[in-house]
C-alpha cells in the first residue's frame, strides 16, 4: 500500500445521463511509468480532470501517498504535487518560457527563473531556452515548457495527456527519454495515449478504460498490441489495413508550382507541385501546422493562391467559387483541430448537414447532373419541362428537407452511424460518427477527387478501420484521395504514395511500401530532402511528381 | 479520520427533462414571483388594498374592459413584430441592438409622408410611400452597420447601438424644425392616416394585430424552411462551414440585416400611420430592447415568442393599473414587481438546465439517489459523447 504514489477508489462522474467515469479503480506506483490506455470517449481525460482538480468527482475517494485527498481546484491539485500536461497547451504566446513557468507562482525575479529552469532541463535532459518566447517555438517545444512548468511547480505525480500526438517520430523519442529519467529520479508518471506501439515502449503497466468503465490493469511486459487492442475494443480486432493495388489512372488533379499564404500573410505552401491520379490514395505527411491546411482550402476555392496552377481534369480550377468547384467533382472533408470548425455545422441536425452543398438546389431534376453553369446551349437541348423544372430548382424559395431526411438516412444506414434520429445536432454525436457524416455526404456527391484531411483523428479502432475501408471503396471506383494524416503507421499501410511537407515545401514523394518511418520522419523534420538528392534514393515515386508528363 | 471539505454545492447537468416538467417549474416560477409581488405590494402601498387586490388590479389593468383588451393585443403584437425583426438577425449571430432607432426611422419617414403629402396626393398613394419610405428608412438603418460588419469586421452591437443615437437625435430635430411652436410635440398629423378596421379601439387594433400576425408567421416560415433561413442560420453556427458550403457570407450578412432594419420600419410605420398620428422621440417605446427579451426568452422561435410577448405586455399594462389603483406616485415599485417576476421567469432556467445538490452531512461518500440513476437510464442511450469535451 505505501509504495502507492496515487490511487482512485470507486470513481464515478455524470454528464447528465452519460457516465463518464463508472466505478473507477486505479493504482499509480512510485516511480513508474502508468499508461492509461482507451478509446476517444473512454473516459481518459475525465479521470485525469478529477485527479487535476478541474472537475470533482459525483462519487468515489482519492488518495496520495496513502492520505485521502479532496482536490475542488487545479490549486489543490499543487498541493498534492500532481501535475497535469494538457493535450492543448495552455501557454502566453508573447511570453517567454520562463515567465509561462513562473506564472501564477510568485516570481523571485527572472534571472532567479531562468538557473532554476536550467537546473531542471540539464536534470532530465529537456532542451530548453528559458528566454525564448513561445510564439517563436515548435509544437515540441511548447510541450517541454509544459512538463517543466508542471516540474517547477514541484510536481511529483505528472499527467501528460497525448503528449505524443503532435510529435514526429524523433520528437517522441526525445520525450520518451526524459520520461525515462524523470522516472528513475523517482517521479510517477501517467500518460494518456492510444497508440499501442508508444505503450509498448515505455509503460511499465497499462490500465484500460472502454466507456467509462475500468477493465484492467496489466504489465506491460506480459502483454501485447493484440491483447490490449481486444481489452480497449472488448472483442478481437484484426489490425491490418488493406490497400488493394491502385489501377494507374490518368491525372485527375495536378498542382503546379503553388504558393500560397497563411492568415498571418506568411508562406504557407511554397512551389509546391504535384499529381494525384485516379484511383490512388496519396498521403500527405507533415508535422501540424506546415501548410496542409492552406493547401486544403486552396484547392477547395477557399484561399488565394499567390501564385501557381491548379487543374482538374486539365482545366484550371483556381479562382473558382468553392460551389463550382464542388460541382467538378472535387469534394472536400477537412477536419480540423475542433473536428467541427468547418464542414459541418454543429448545431444542425444530421439533416440539415447533410445539404450544406446542395441546399440551392430543390431536387426537381435531380436525376439529370445539376447543371453547374447555366449557358444558353445547355438549356437548348432540353424539354420545356426540364427547363422549368431547373428553373425551379434554382429559384424556389424553399429548401427540400424531405430529400435531404432521404439521404441522411441512407448514409446513417450505409456508414453504421449511431445516432438518435436525423435531427439530432452533430455536436451530439460521438467524433467517430460526426466523421462519418461528414465522409458519408462528400462521397454522396459521388466526388472523383477526395481530399480528406485527419479522416479518422479522435477516432476508435472499429470506426478508424471503417472510414479506411470507405476510403478503399472510393479509390477501387476511380477516385482520386488526397489524404492528409497523422498517425505514419496508418499511412504506411493505407495510402499508395506518401508525399512529405515540411514549412510548406516538398521534401519528396514516396511509394508507401518502399518508405520506412525513420525516413518520413527526417523528411518531416526538413533533414532529408529528396528533391534536392541526386540519382534516385529509396522508395521515391516519380510519377507523382510534374515534368515526366503532362496532362 | 482526517478533516475533509467538500464542495457545498455540487452542481451537474442535466440531459434532458420533459416538457411537462419543465413547463410545470416555469409556471410555478411565475406563481411564486406574482405571489412575493403580492406581498411585496400590500406590505409597501400606502393605501392597501390587501394581497388579493393586487391580482385584482393585475387582471382588471390588462383585461378590464374591452378596450383594454384590444390595447393589450394591440402592444402584444407591436412587441411581437420587432422581436421578429430582430430574431432574423439574431439567428444569425448578429446582435442587433438598434431595434430603436430603426423604429423611429420608420416613424419619422411615416410621418414626414403624412405631413408633406398628405392631403395632397390621394391617400393610397401616400400610404404606399409611407410604407416603402419606412421600410428603407429602418432597413437603411441595419444595413450599415451591417454593410460594416461584413467588409471591415466591426462591431455591430456598438455600431447598431449608437445608431439609435442619431435617430433619436434626426426625430428631435425634424420635430423641432417642422413645428412653429417650438414646444418640442408635434400636433398629431390629420392627413394620410392608415384606414381603421372597424370602430373605436377595435379598429385601429386590428390592423395592427393583423400585419404583425402575418408578419410573424411569414418569418417563422422563412427562417424554418427558406434556402435564406437556412443560410442565415448556418452563418450564425460557423461562419466558417457556411464559406465552405459557397455562400456569400457578406452579401447574406447585409440581405438579412435590410430585413431585419426593414420590419423594424414597418413597426414605425403602424406606430404612427395607424396608431398615434405623430411621432416622438421615444415612440419606439425600447421595444428595440424589450424585443430583444422576448427573443431570447422565446428561444428565438416566433411562437414561443408570441407567447413571451403577450405575458411581457399583460405585466405591463396590469402593473401601471396596479401603481393607479395603490396610489403608487412613482413607477418605480412597478419596477421591483416586474424585475422580480423576470428575475424568477429566466432564473429557472438555470434549475431546468442543471441538478442541484447539496453536500449531505459528514459521509464523503454520497451515493445518487437510485431513482436519479434509474431515471437517466431509461432515456435513449446517447452515443458515447466526448464527456472529455465538456466543460472544456
Amino acid at each position: 500500500m505505501d509504495n502507492a504514489a496515487l490511487e482512485l477508489r470507486h470513481i464515478s462522474k455524470y454528464f447528465g445521463s452519460v457516465a463518464a467515469n463508472k466505478d473507477i479503480d486505479l493504482t499509480l506506483k512510485k516511480g513508474e511509468i502508468l499508461a492509461l490506455l482507451g478509446e476517444n470517449g473512454s473516459g481518459k481525460t475525465t479521470l485525469m480532470n478529477m485527479i487535476s482538480g478541474i472537475y470533482y468527482p459525483d462519487e468515489g475517494r482519492i488518495f496520495v501517498n496513502g492520505e485521502e485527498a479532496v482536490i475542488s481546484s487545479p490549486q489543490d491539485a499543487f498541493r498534492y504535487k500532481i501535475g497535469m500536461v494538457h493535450q492543448h497547451f495552455k501557454l502566453i504566446d508573447i511570453f517567454t518560457a520562463a515567465q509561462n513557468i513562473v506564472l501564477g507562482t510568485g516570481s523571485k525575479g527572472i534571472a532567479h527563473i531562468n538557473e532554476e529552469v536550467k537546473e531542471i532541463a540539464e536534470k532530465y535532459g529537456f532542451d530548453i531556452d528559458p528566454k525564448k518566447k513561445i510564439y517563436d517555438m515548435s509544437v515540441s517545444e511548447k510541450q517541454t515548457v509544459e512538463i517543466v512548468k508542471v516540474l517547477y511547480r514541484g510536481a511529483d505525480i505528472l499527467i501528460l495527456d497525448e503528449p505524443t500526438a503532435v510529435l514526429t517520430p524523433q520528437e517522441t523519442e526525445k520525450l520518451f527519454a526524459v520520461m525515462r529519467a524523470m522516472k528513475a529520479d523517482g517521479k510517477s508518471i501517467i500518460i494518456i495515449t492510444h497508440k499501442l506501439n508508444e505503450v509498448m515502449a515505455i509503460s511499465d503497466r497499462v490500465a484500460v478504460l472502454r466507456k467509462g468503465e475500468y477493465i484492467g490493469c496489466v504489465d506491460t511486459a506480459k502483454t501485447g498490441p493484440a491483447a490490449l487492442t481486444e481489452m480497449m475494443v472488448g472483442e478481437k480486432v484484426t489490425l491490418n489495413i488493406a490497400r488493394p493495388a491502385p489501377k494507374l489512372d490518368r491525372p485527375l488533379l495536378e498542382i503546379r508550382d503553388l504558393t500560397v499564404n497563411n492568415d498571418e500573410g506568411s508562406r504557407a505552401i511554397e512551389h509546391l507541385s504535384f499529381f494525384i491520379r485516379g484511383g490512388e490514395i496519396l498521403g500527405v505527411a507533415g508535422i501540424a501546422g506546415c501548410g496542409q491546411r492552406e493547401l486544403c482550402e486552396t484547392i477547395a476555392g477557399l484561399r488565394k493562391a499567390e501564385s501557381g496552377a491548379i487543374y482538374h481534369e486539365g482545366e484550371s480550377i483556381l479562382g473558382l467559387s468553392p460551389r463550382a468547384i464542388t460541382a467538378r467533382g472535387v469534394a472536400m472533408s477537412f477536419i480540423p483541430e475542433d473536428r467541427l470548425g468547418m464542414g459541418l455545422a454543429p448545431s444542425m441536425s444530421i439533416t440539415d448537414n447533410m445539404m450544406l452543398k446542395n441546399y440551392q438546389e430543390h431536387g426537381y431534376s435531380r436525376k439529370e447532373k445539376a447543371p453547374d453553369e447555366n449557358s444558353p446551349e445547355n438549356a437548348e437541348g432540353k424539354s420545356f419541362k426540364d427547363r422549368a423544372d431547373a428553373f425551379f430548382d434554382r429559384h424556389c424559395p424553399f429548401v427540400n428537407r424531405k430529400r435531404a431526411r432521404a439521404e441522411a438516412e441512407r448514409v446513417i444506414s450505409e456508414l453504421d452511424i449511431v445516432t438518435p434520429s436525423t435531427e439530432t445536432p452533430v455536436r451530439r454525436l460521438s467524433g467517430g460518427n460526426v466523421q462519418k457524416v461528414l465522409l458519408g455526404r462528400e462521397i454522396l456527391i459521388e466526388p472523383n477527387v477526395l481530399i480528406t484531411a485527419y479522416p479518422v483523428r479522435g477516432l476508435d479502432i472499429n470506426s478508424s478501420y471503417l472510414i479506411y475501408d470507405i476510403l478503399n471503396r472510393q479509390k477501387e471506383a476511380g477516385t482520386g484521395i488526397l489524404f492528409i494524416g497523422e498517425d505514419l503507421d496508418v499511412m504506411l499501410a493505407l495510402c499508395d504514395k506518401i508525399m512529405v511537407l515540411c514549412h510548406g515545401k516538398m521534401m519528396g514523394v514516396v511509394h508507401a511500401d518502399k518508405t520506412s518511418k525513420e525516413q518520413l520522419g527526417l523528411m518531416m523534420a526538413g533533414a532529408l530532402d529528396l528533391e534536392e538528392e541526386k540519382g534516385k534514393p529509396m522508395g521515391v515515386a516519380k510519377d507523382s511528381r510534374i515534368g515526366e508528363e503532362q496532362a | 479520520m482526517k478533516n475533509i471539505k467538500e464542495p457545498f454545492i455540487h452542481i451537474s447537468r442535466r440531459e434532458h427533462m420533459p416538457l411537462w416538467k419543465s413547463m410545470l417549474i416555469r409556471v410555478g416560477a411565475v406563481l411564486v414571483a406574482l405571489i412575493l409581488s403580492a406581498i411585496l405590494i400590500s406590505a409597501a402601498a400606502p393605501d392597501s388594498q390587501g394581497f388579493f387586490g393586487f391580482f385584482g388590479s393585475l387582471f382588471k389593468g390588462a383585461f378590464g374592459t374591452e378596450r383594454r383588451i384590444w390595447q393589450l393585443l394591440q402592444n402584444t403584437f407591436l412587441l411581437l413584430g420587432v422581436a421578429v425583426a430582430l430574431v432574423v438577425a439574431f439567428k444569425m449571430k448578429f446582435w442587433n441592438l438598434g431595434g430603436n432607432g430603426q423604429i423611429l426611422m420608420g416613424c419619422l419617414m411615416t410621418a414626414i409622408c403624412m405631413k408633406y403629402l398628405g392631403g395632397k396626393l390621394p391617400d393610397p398613394v401616400v400610404w404606399l410611400l409611407m410604407l416603402v419610405s419606412s421600410l428603407l428608412a429602418g432597413a437603411l438603418w441595419a444595413g450599415i452597420p451591417a454593410i460594416f460588419k461584413a467588409f471591415f469586421n466591426t462591431n455591430e452591437s456598438l455600431f447598431t447601438l449608437m445608431m439609435n443615437y442619431i435617430a433619436v437625435c434626426l426625430v428631435k430635430f425634424f420635430i423641432s424644425a417642422s413645428t412653429e411652436t417650438q414646444t418640442g410635440t408635434m400636433p398629431p398629423l390629420s392627413d394620410g392616416a392608415l384606414p381603421t378596421l372597424g370602430e373605436g379601439q377595435m379598429g385601429t387594433s386590428l390592423l395592427t394585430i393583423l400585419i404583425f400576425a402575418i408578419v410573424t408567421l411569414v418569418i417563422y416560415a422563412y427562417l424554418r424552411f427558406s434556402k435564406h433561413g437556412y443560410e442565415i442560420a448556418l452563418i450564425g453556427d460557423s461562419k466558417n462551414t457556411a464559406r465552405y458550403a459557397g455562400i456569400n457570407v457578406k452579401k447574406v450578412i447585409i440581405r438579412t440585416l435590410i430585413l431585419s432594419g426593414a420590419l423594424c420600419g414597418l413597426v414605425g410605420f403602424v406606430l404612427t400611420g395607424a396608431i398615434n398620428h405623430n411621432v416622438t422621440s421615444t415612440m419606439d417605446g425600447n421595444m428595440g430592447f424589450t424585443g430583444i427579451m422576448v427573443a431570447w426568452m422565446g428561444k428565438f422561435d416566433p411562437l414561443i415568442m408570441a407567447g413571451v410577448s403577450f405575458f411581457i405586455i399583460f405585466l405591463d399594462r396590469g402593473m401601471s393599473t396596479v401603481c393607479s389603483d395603490f396610489r403608487f406616485t412613482s413607477e418605480a415599485l412597478s419596477d421591483i414587481v416586474v424585475g422580480l417576476i423576470y428575475f424568477f421567469f429566466i432564473g429557472c432556467e438555470f434549475f431546468i438546465r442543471y441538478r442541484v445538490r447539496f453536500a449531505g452531512g459528514k459521509t464523503k461518500h454520497t451515493p445518487s439517489p437510485e431513482q436519479d440513476r434509474e431515471a437517466t437510464s431509461k432515456e435513449p442511450p446517447l452515443p458515447e459523447e466526448g464527456g472529455e469535451k465538456e466543460g472544456n
